[in-house]
C-alpha cells in the first residue's frame, strides 16, 4: 500500500481510494438512512412523472408531513403519557398516529397538486413551487404558534432494528445485511417499496396504463383508459411516499422539527428520478449515491484521513468543511448536468390533458 | 341476406357539433351497411374528423343520435364505443412508441393472469394468431417506435382486430404510405369485409383512392353532407366539385420550367438525428434556378434532418453545401436568410410561427433586428405595423387585425402568414417542407400557384413532402430518399408513380426484374 | 380556444375594461388570501386562549397602520419593497424567457456577499468610487450565480428549477465559509464582514430611503422598455414563447438563456447589494433572508410585468413593514405574512377557476405566465 501511496500525484488518488474503502463500512448504515427520504421522494416523483405529471412540490409535501407528523405524535404522546415501545422498532401509538397524519397531510397536498395541474391545468412546475412556498410558510407559522411555546413536545423516534452480533460478524453478507436491515421501520421498508413498485410498473395492468398515459395520453384514451382518473389516482397515492419521507425526518431520523428541515431533499429526489431513468431501482441507486456523498462529508469531519494517508490528509484538511457539507447539492448538479441530455423521460410529462379533441 | 331487411350497422342522424365560432357538423346523416366500405370524403376542416370523434366518444354532439344495428346508443367515451364494437385508426397513429407491439395492442383490454399481473403469454398467442390469419405477422416484443410507418399502420389494424371490431373507422390511413403499401392495406380491408363482415368507414380527401376502395361515398363540405355517390356512377371531377363546392382544377398548371445556373449544390451531405445516429448518409444533388426539385420519401427516411441541415438548423456531420457558389455548409439560419434562402417549415407551430405573438411580430420574425424594423437596439413599431398591413393585403390573410395572436387564425391563414413572410422578398432558394399539410383546397391552390410563380421568376425551389401526389404535381425533377440516401433522381415528365412508390418503399435495392415481379404480385393481391 | 375575432374584440375593449381584466384575478387573489388568513388568525386564537372573533380585524388594522399609518411607516414600506422589486424582476424576467428562476435567493445572497466584501475593501476610497464599485461587485457576483444555472441549462439541459435550488444551498455554504474564514473582520467577537466606510449608500430621503431605492424604482421602466421596445427583449420573449421558432429566426436560444439568467442574477444581486450597502452595512455568516422566495410570489402576482411586479412588491413590502406592529400589538407571529403570501399564490394558481366564477375573460389570448414555465423538464429538451 505504502508503495502505491508514495507515487507522486497518482498516489493521492490511490490514497483517496484507500480512504474511501476505509470509511465506507462505517458509514454504510447511515447511507441507507440518509437515502430513505430521497428514495421515497423519488418513488413519489416516479409515480407522478410516469403518468405525465411533474411534481416539484415533493419538497413541500415532505416538509408539511414532517411537521404534521411530529405535531400529532407529540400531542398524542402528551395526552397518553409515556408508553412502552412495542417490538423491535419501539412502536408507540403516538408514533403511529404521527406517521398516519404525515401520510394524510402529504396526500391532501398531492390532491391539491393533482387538482391544480390536472383539472385547473395550471403550469405544473408553478403548482409545485406554490406548494413548496405554502408549506414553508404554513409550517413556519404553525411552528412558531404551536411548537415553539412547547419545547418539550415530542414523541421520540422509532428504534433501529438490531441484528444479532453473530450475523453482523459474517463476512460481506453480514455487512450488507447490516446496511439494509439495521434501520428503523421506514428506512427498512424503502427497499420493499422499491421492488414492489418496480415489478408493478413493468408487469401489471396499472403499470402498463401508467406508462402509456405518461407517454401518449390520447392513445391511452382512445383505447378506453381514463387518463384523468389514472393521473389523479397516481398523484394522490404517490403522496403516501412523500408523507413517509416526511415522517422519516421527524419520527425516525431526528425526533424534532426545524423550519425548512427537508433541506432540498425533495429536489434531490427529482434528480434521482432522472438519474435513475424513471425506474424505482435506478432511482434508489441514485438516492444511495446522493446519500453516500452526504455521509462521506460527515465521515470526513468525524474521522479525517490521518497519518495513513499523508498527502491526502493535507489536501482534504485544506478544503473547507462547508464543501463537504454541500456535497449532496454539488453532486446533484453534476449528475443532472452530466446525465440529463442522455436520459429521456416520459414524453407527456408536464402537459395537461384535454379530453375533447377539437376539429 | 339483403340490406332491405337488415338495419344498417351504423346510423348517425342529425349530428350537430358547434365550436366557438364554427359549426363543425351541421345535421349530418350517415348510414353504413354490414360489410360495406363507406368512404367519407371531404377536404381538411370539412368536419370529417369531428364526426368520427363523436362516433368514437372523443367529442360530445350538441344534437343528433347514433344507432347501432337499429338501436339508439349513447357514446360517452371511447370505452362505450369499444363496447359497441367500434374501433378507430387515427390519422396520427395512437401508438405509444416506447411500448412493445403487444403492449400497444393490449392496452385498455388487458388479459390478466391474476387480478394484478398481465397474462403476456396469452396475449402473444392471440396476436400471432391474428397476424397469421390476415397475412402480417409481427413480433409482439418489437418496440413500436422502431417499426416503419407501414407496419405501425398494421399494428393499428391489429388493435382493431384484437377487439373484434365490427365497425372500423380509418382516418386518412394512406396519407403516409407508398402506393404499394396502400394496396396492401386495401387488400387487408377487403379481407375484413368479406371474411368477417366488418363495416368500414374510410375517411379520405384523395379522390382516386375513394373511387378504388369504397362501395359508397358520402361527401361532406363545411360541416354538411352535400351528396352521396356510388363509385360506378361518378368520377373524380364530379367528386371534386362536390367536395370543394366549385369547379376545381385538379392538376396544377405548372407549364415549362427554364432551369438556369445551379443554386443549391449538396455534395455528400451527412447529418445525424437528435440522438447522434447518422440518418443522412452522403446525399448529393443540385437545385437550379427556376426549377422545382422535389424530394419524395416515406416519413422518417432522413428528409427532416436533410432540410434542417440545408436551412442551418442542424449541423452537417460531413459533406459540403453551397448556395449560388458560396459555401454554406456551416452557415447559420441568419446568414442563410441574408443570402436569400427562405424556408417554409413542415411544422408551422414549431418553427414557423410564435402562436402567442401578434401577426405583426410574426411577419418580421427573421428580420426583427434589421432596418427598417429596428434601428440598432430599438424596435421600430411603425415599420413593423406597415409591413404587416402590406403582407395581409398582398397574401389575402383573413384576419380582423394585424395585432391578434397568430394562434387565433385558421391553419390556412397561419400558413399564409408564413408564406407571406418567406416569399415576400428577393430569393435565391426556397425550401418548402410539406407546405400544404392539413390545409383546405383553396389554401393549397394558392400556395401551389405562388410556388410556380416564384419558380418562373427564377427562384430555385426545393420541395420535400411525404405526399407523393404533391411532389409529382409540382416538381420538375424528383429525388427519392430511402434510409438516408438519395436512391434515384428522375425527370418529372418521365416519372412513373408506381416506380417512385417502389423506390420509396424499397430503395430500389433489388434488381429491376425482381421489382417487376413484386409489382405483379402486388397487383394480384389487390 | 379563442378565435381571432374574439381576440380582436378583447384588444379593442375600453381601457377600463382591459385594466379590470388584467387586475381582477390578482385582486381576488389578494382579497381571498386576506380572508382565509383572517380565518387562520381567528382559529389560532384558540391555541393561546379562547376564540377571539375580532382578533383578525385588529391584526389587519395594526398591519395597515404599521405600513401606512405615518410617513415613517410609508417610507419603511418603500424600503422593504425595494429588494422585492428587484428580486421580483429577477424572477419575472426569467419567466419571459421561459425560465423559472427559483435561485433569486442564492443570487441575492451572493450579491450581498460581493458588496459586503468589496465594499469593506474599498471603503477607504472616496464615495464616488467606493459606492459604484461596491454596487457593481454585488451585481456581478449575483450575475455569476445566475450564469451557472443558465449555462447548465443551455449546454447540458439540466433544468434550472433543480439546479438553482441546489445553488441556493451552496451559496449559503460559500457565505458560511468566507465570512468565518478569509473575509472575517477581526475584533468583533463574532463573524462578520468589515466596516463599509465610504461604500455605504447615501441616504436620499428621511433616515431610511437610500440610493438603492432610487435605482430599483428606475429599473422598473428600464426593464419594461427592454422587454417591450428593444430587439433583445423581443429575442428574450421569442425564446420564452417558442425556442424552435427563435432558432429558425436566427436567434441563439442557448446564448439568450445564459444571458437572461445572468441578467436575472444581476437584478437579484443588486437587491442583495442594496440591502447590505444601504441598510445592514455588514454581513454575518448566518445572514438569513426570505427575499428570494418572496420574489417568486411577487413575480407571479405581478404577472411577470415590471409594473405589475412593482405594485406586488409594494403590497408585500407593506405587509412586511406593518407586520412588526401587528406582532407587538395583536400578538400574531409575523410568519402569518408567509401564510398570506402562499394563499395569494394558491388563489393565483386557480386563475381559470376565478375567471369562470367572475365571468371575466382573459386579458388577451396569450397564455399567461402561469402556464408557460414547464418546458424541457427532465430529459426532454
Amino acid at each position: 500500500m505504502d508503495v502505491l501511496y508514495g507515487i507522486p500525484i497518482l498516489g493521492v488518488i490511490f490514497q483517496f481510494i484507500g480512504y474511501v474503502i476505509d470509511v465506507t463500512p462505517g458509514i454504510a448504515p447511515i447511507v441507507v438512512g440518509l437515502a430513505a427520504p430521497i428514495a421515497l421522494g423519488a418513488l413519489c416523483g416516479i409515480m407522478n412523472e410516469r403518468s405525465g405529471v411533474v411534481n416539484i412540490g415533493i419538497e413541500g409535501m415532505m416538509l408539511s408531513a414532517a411537521f404534521a407528523g411530529f405535531l400529532v405524535a407529540g400531542l398524542v404522546h402528551q395526552s397518553m403519557g409515556s408508553v412502552e415501545g412495542w417490538g423491535a422498532f419501539g412502536i408507540t401509538p403516538a408514533l403511529l398516529a404521527g406517521v398516519a397524519t404525515a401520510i394524510i397531510v402529504a396526500m391532501l397536498l398531492s390532491a391539491l397538486h393533482a387538482w391544480l395541474s390536472i383539472t385547473v391545468a395550471t403550469d405544473q412546475i408553478i403548482s409545485g413551487v406554490i406548494i413548496n412556498v405554502a408549506a414553508l410558510g404554513l409550517t413556519g407559522y404553525l411552528n412558531r404558534l404551536l411548537i415553539s411555546p412547547n419545547p418539550r413536545l415530542g414523541a421520540g423516534t422509532f428504534s433501529t432494528f438490531r441484528l444479532p452480533p453473530e450475523v453482523v460478524d459474517f463476512p460481506v453478507v453480514g455487512w450488507i445485511l447490516e446496511m439494509f436491515v439495521e434501520q428503523g421501520p421506514i428506512a427498512m421498508s424503502v427497499i420493499v417499496f422499491v421492488i414492489v413498485l418496480q415489478v408493478l410498473l413493468f408487469r401489471s395492468r396499472w403499470g402498463l396504463r401508467t406508462r402509456a398515459v405518461g407517454e401518449h395520453p390520447r392513445a391511452a384514451d382512445t383505447v378506453g383508459v381514463n387518463v384523468i382518473r389514472l393521473r389523479y389516482r397516481n398523484v394522490i397515492v404517490a403522496g403516501v411516499f412523500a408523507g413517509l419521507a416526511g415522517a422519516y425526518l421527524t419520527l425516525e431520523g431526528t425526533g424534532s422539527f426545524q423550519n425548512g428541515m427537508s433541506a432540498g431533499r425533495g429536489f434531490i429526489a427529482l434528480a434521482a428520478v432522472i438519474f435513475g431513468r424513471w425506474t424505482p431501482i435506478g432511482a434508489f441507486g441514485a438516492a444511495l449515491l446522493f446519500a453516500y456523498s452526504g455521509a462521506f462529508g460527515q465521515a470526513v469531519r468525524i474521522r479525517p484521513p490521518g497519518a495513513d494517508y499523508p498527502e491526502l490528509g493535507t489536501i482534504m484538511a485544506a478544503i473547507p468543511s462547508q464543501v463537504y457539507g454541500s456535497l449532496p447539492y454539488i453532486v446533484t448538479i453534476i449528475i443532472l448536468a452530466g446525465v440529463v441530455g442522455r436520459s429521456i423521460g416520459p414524453a407527456a410529462v408536464g402537459k395537461p390533458y384535454e379530453k375533447e379533441a377539437h376539429g | 341476406m339483403t340490406d332491405a331487411v337488415r338495419p344498417p350497422t351504423l346510423e348517425m342522424r342529425g349530428i350537430t357539433k358547434r365550436y366557438p365560432g364554427v359549426v363543425a357538423n351541421d345535421h349530418i346523416d350517415l348510414d353504413v351497411r354490414p360489410g360495406e366500405i363507406h368512404a367519407l370524403l371531404g377536404e381538411n376542416g370539412a368536419g370529417k374528423s369531428t364526426l368520427m370523434n363523436i362516433l368514437y366518444g372523443l367529442a360530445t354532439p350538441d344534437e343528433g343520435e347514433i344507432l347501432i344495428d337499429g338501436t339508439p346508443v349513447i357514446i360517452r367515451d371511447p370505452n362505450d364505443a369499444i363496447d359497441r364494437g367500434i374501433t378507430m385508426v387515427h390519422q396520427h397513429f395512437m401508438l405509444v412508441p416506447v411500448l412493445s407491439v403487444a403492449e400497444n395492442i393490449l392496452l385498455g383490454d388487458e388479459p390478466m393472469a391474476n387480478p394484478v399481473f398481465l397474462d403476456r403469454r396469452a396475449a402473444h398467442v392471440r396476436i400471432r394468431e391474428l397476424g397469421r390469419q390476415f397475412g402480417f405477422e409481427v413480433d409482439p416484443d418489437a418496440k413500436v417506435g422502431s417499426l416503419s410507418v407501414g407496419w405501425q399502420q398494421r399494428v393499428e389494424i391489429l388493435k382493431a382486430l384484437y377487439r373484434n371490431a365490427n365497425i372500423l373507422v380509418l382516418d386518412e390511413p394512406t396519407a403516409v404510405l407508398t402506393p404499394q403499401e396502400t394496396r396492401e392495406i386495401f387488400a387487408v380491408l377487403r379481407q375484413l369485409t368479406s371474411k368477417l363482415g366488418t363495416s368500414i368507414i374510410f375517411i379520405s380527401h384523395k379522390l382516386y383512392e375513394v373511387l378504388e376502395i369504397a362501395d359508397r361515398i358520402t361527401v361532406i363540405r363545411r360541416g354538411k353532407v352535400v351528396g352521396s355517390r356510388i363509385p360506378a356512377e361518378t368520377d373524380e371531377e364530379d367528386l371534386a366539385e362536390l367536395m370543394v363546392g366549385r369547379d376545381v382544377n385538379l392538376t396544377v398548371d405548372r407549364g415549362e420550367s427554364h432551369p438556369g445556373e445551379a443554386m443549391l449544390v449538396a455534395e455528400d451531405v451527412r447529418a445525424a438525428d437528435d440522438r447522434g445516429r447518422e440518418v443522412v448518409h452522403g446525399v448529393s444533388f443540385t437545385v437550379r434556378a427556376g426549377e422545382i426539385f422535389g424530394i419524395a420519401g416515406v416519413a422518417g427516411n432522413g428528409q427532416d434532418e436533410l432540410v434542417e441541415t440545408i436551412t442551418g438548423l442542424r449541423k452537417t456531420t460531413g459533406g459540403r453545401l453551397s448556395l449560388a457558389g458560396e459555401p454554406i455548409t456551416t452557415a447559420t439560419p441568419r446568414e442563410l436568410h441574408e443570402q436569400g434562402l427562405a424556408f417554409v417549415p413542415a411544422d408551422r407551430h414549431r418553427f414557423g410561427l410564435v402562436l402567442s405573438f401578434p401577426l405583426t411580430d410574426n411577419f418580421i420574425l427573421n428580420d426583427y433586428h434589421a432596418e427598417p424594423y429596428a434601428s440598432g437596439f430599438v424596435r421600430n413599431d411603425d415599420a413593423i405595423r406597415s409591413r404587416a398591413e402590406e403582407c395581409v393585403a398582398e397574401y389575402d390573410v383573413r384576419t380582423p387585425s394585424t395585432t391578434v395572436p397568430a394562434g387565433t387564425l385558421s391553419g390556412g391563414n397561419q400558413q399564409k402568414v408564413v408564406v407571406a413572410r418567406e416569399f415576400g422578398r428577393e430569393l435565391k432558394l426556397l425550401v418548402l417542407d410539406q407546405p400544404t399539410r392539413g390545409l383546405d383546397v383553396g389554401s393549397i391552390e394558392f400556395i401551389h400557384s405562388q410556388t410556380i410563380k416564384r419558380r418562373d421568376a427564377g427562384t430555385a425551389i426545393l420541395l420535400v413532402s411525404a405526399e407523393l401526389d404533391e411532389v409529382l404535381e409540382l416538381s420538375d425533377r424528383i429525388g427519392v430518399m430511402y434510409r438516408g440516401e438519395l436512391v434515384a433522381v428522375v425527370d418529372a415528365r418521365e416519372a412513373d408513380k408506381e416506380e417512385i412508390g417502389l423506390l420509396m418503399a424499397t430503395g430500389g435495392k433489388i434488381s429491376p426484374e425482381a421489382t417487376k415481379v413484386m409489382a405483379a404480385e402486388l397487383e394480384q393481391v389487390s | 380556444m379563442t378565435t381571432a375575432k374574439e381576440a380582436e374584440r378583447r384588444a379593442n375593449a375600453p381601457l377600463l375594461r382591459r385594466i379590470l381584466r388584467l387586475v381582477a384575478v390578482p385582486f381576488v387573489a389578494v382579497v381571498g388570501a386576506l380572508f382565509v388568513g383572517a380565518i387562520i388568525i381567528t382559529l389560532s386564537s384558540l391555541a393561546t386562549g379562547q376564540l377571539d372573533l375580532t382578533l383578525a380585524l385588529r391584526a389587519y388594522a395594526d398591519l395597515f397602520q404599521g405600513a401606512f399609518g405615518n410617513l415613517r411607516g410609508i417610507l419603511f414600506t418603500i424600503v422593504t419593497a425595494t429588494p422585492l422589486i428587484l428580486g421580483g424582476m429577477a424572477v419575472g424576467l426569467g419567466f419571459k424567457a421561459g425560465l423559472f428562476n427559483i435561485g433569486a435567493q442564492g443570487q441575492f445572497l451572493m450579491g450581498a456577499l460581493g458588496s459586503a466584501a468589496v465594499g469593506a475593501w474599498v471603503g477607504g476610497a472616496p464615495p464616488l468610487v467606493a459606492v459604484p464599485v461596491a454596487i457593481l461587485a454585488g451585481a456581478l457576483l449575483g450575475a455569476a450565480w445566475g450564469f451557472i444555472p443558465g449555462a447548465l441549462k443551455a449546454w447540458t439541459g439540466a433544468h434550472e428549477v433543480v439546479t438553482t435550488i441546489m445553488l441556493n444551498f451552496i451559496a449559503g455554504a460559500v457565505i458560511g465559509y468566507l465570512i468565518t474564514g478569509p473575509l472575517e473582520a477581526p475584533g468583533y467577537g463574532f463573524s462578520r464582514t468589515g466596516e463599509l466606510g465610504n461604500s455605504e449608500l447615501p441616504l436620499i430621503l428621511g433616515s431610511t430611503i437610500h440610493l438603492g431605492v432610487l435605482i430599483a424604482f428606475l429599473l422598473v421602466p428600464a426593464i419594461w422598455w427592454l422587454l417591450s421596445r428593444s430587439t433583445l427583449g423581443f429575442e428574450i420573449r421569442t425564446v420564452g414563447a417558442n425556442p424552435d421558432a427563435a432558432r429558425y429566426a436566427g436567434m441563439h436560444p442557448a446564448v439568450l438563456t445564459i444571458l437572461t439568467m445572468s441578467l436575472c442574477g444581476l437584478l437579484a444581486g443588486l437587491a442583495g447589494a442594496g440591502q447590505i450597502l444601504g441598510i445592514s452595512h455588514f454581513m454575518t455568516a448566518s445572514y438569513g433572508t426570505s427575499i428570494g422566495f418572496d420574489a417568486i410570489s411577487v413575480a407571479l402576482l405581478g404577472r411577470a410585468n415590471p409594473w405589475g411586479i412593482m405594485a406586488a412588491a409594494l403590497l408585500f413590502g407593506a405587509m412586511r413593514a406593518g407586520s412588526g406592529l401587528m406582532q407587538i400589538r395583536a400578538g400574531i407571529p409575523i410568519e402569518i405574512i408567509d401564510v398570506i403570501q402562499a394563499l395569494i399564490l394558491l388563489f393565483l394558481a386557480t386563475d381559470v377557476v376565478i375567471r369562470r366564477a367572475l365571468r371575466i375573460k382573459a386579458p388577451s389570448a396569450e397564455p399567461t405566465e402561469l402556464q408557460t414555465a414547464t418546458r424541457s423538464y427532465g430529459g426532454t429538451t
